[in-house]
């Protein structure tokens, strides 16, 4: 599953990196770098991100959302 | 009534609203309690909604707030995120006036 979490983030936002983690494969956590983060509200980014995610998020119980604009920011 | 246009009168009813697995004073679900406290810590009146007690309302919040997950906090009917917004919100002191 982790694999599928970050595949499909990267591929929905191209140039984020995606960095998935979970210990029990039920709650999971993400930390997600995009360029196309910059300038949203962080409702926004989240959103994207269950966008891309889709149909995923029903298997998915738990999901905590971390996201960044740029890696050094 | 159905389910959206009962949502909607909830929030209009309500300064702020909290759909949450569970109630305040017993929640079912970590993200929830989680947010139940830090609501608890600004000492604002708040209306909880305890979605395990209707399903219509469980998955109707994820239709009203294009969310697909519980909890979700509402003010002035606006969604204004799940856990991990309120939480960065709390810890970077913005949720007051979120809240006011």
């Amino acid at each position: 599953m982790i694999d599928k979490i970050k595949k499909t983030i990267e591929t929905a936002l191209p140039g984020s990196i995606a960095e998935p983690f979970t210990d029990d494969n039920h709650h999971f956590e993400v930390r997600v770098i995009a360029p196309q983060f910059s300038g949203k509200s962080l409702l926004a980014q989240h959103r994207m991100i269950y966008a891309a995610l889709g149909e995923l998020m029903n298997e998915i119980h738990a999901l905590a959302i971390e996201t960044k604009v740029k890696e050094n920011v | 009534m159905n389910t959206q246009e009962q949502i909607k009168a909830l929030l209009e009813e309500h300064h702020i609203v909290l759909f949450m697995k569970g109630t305040p004073m017993f929640p079912q679900c970590g993200f929830s309690a989680q947010v139940a406290a830090i609501l608890g810590e600004y000492h604002v009146e708040f209306h909880a909604v305890n979605v395990l007690m209707d399903d219509a309302i469980r998955q109707g919040i994820k239709v009203y707030g294009n969310w697909p997950t519980i909890p979700q906090l509402y003010v002035d009917g606006e969604l204004i995120g799940g856990c991990d917004i309120i939480t960065a919100l709390h810890e970077q002191s913005q949720l007051a006036a979120v809240l006011a």
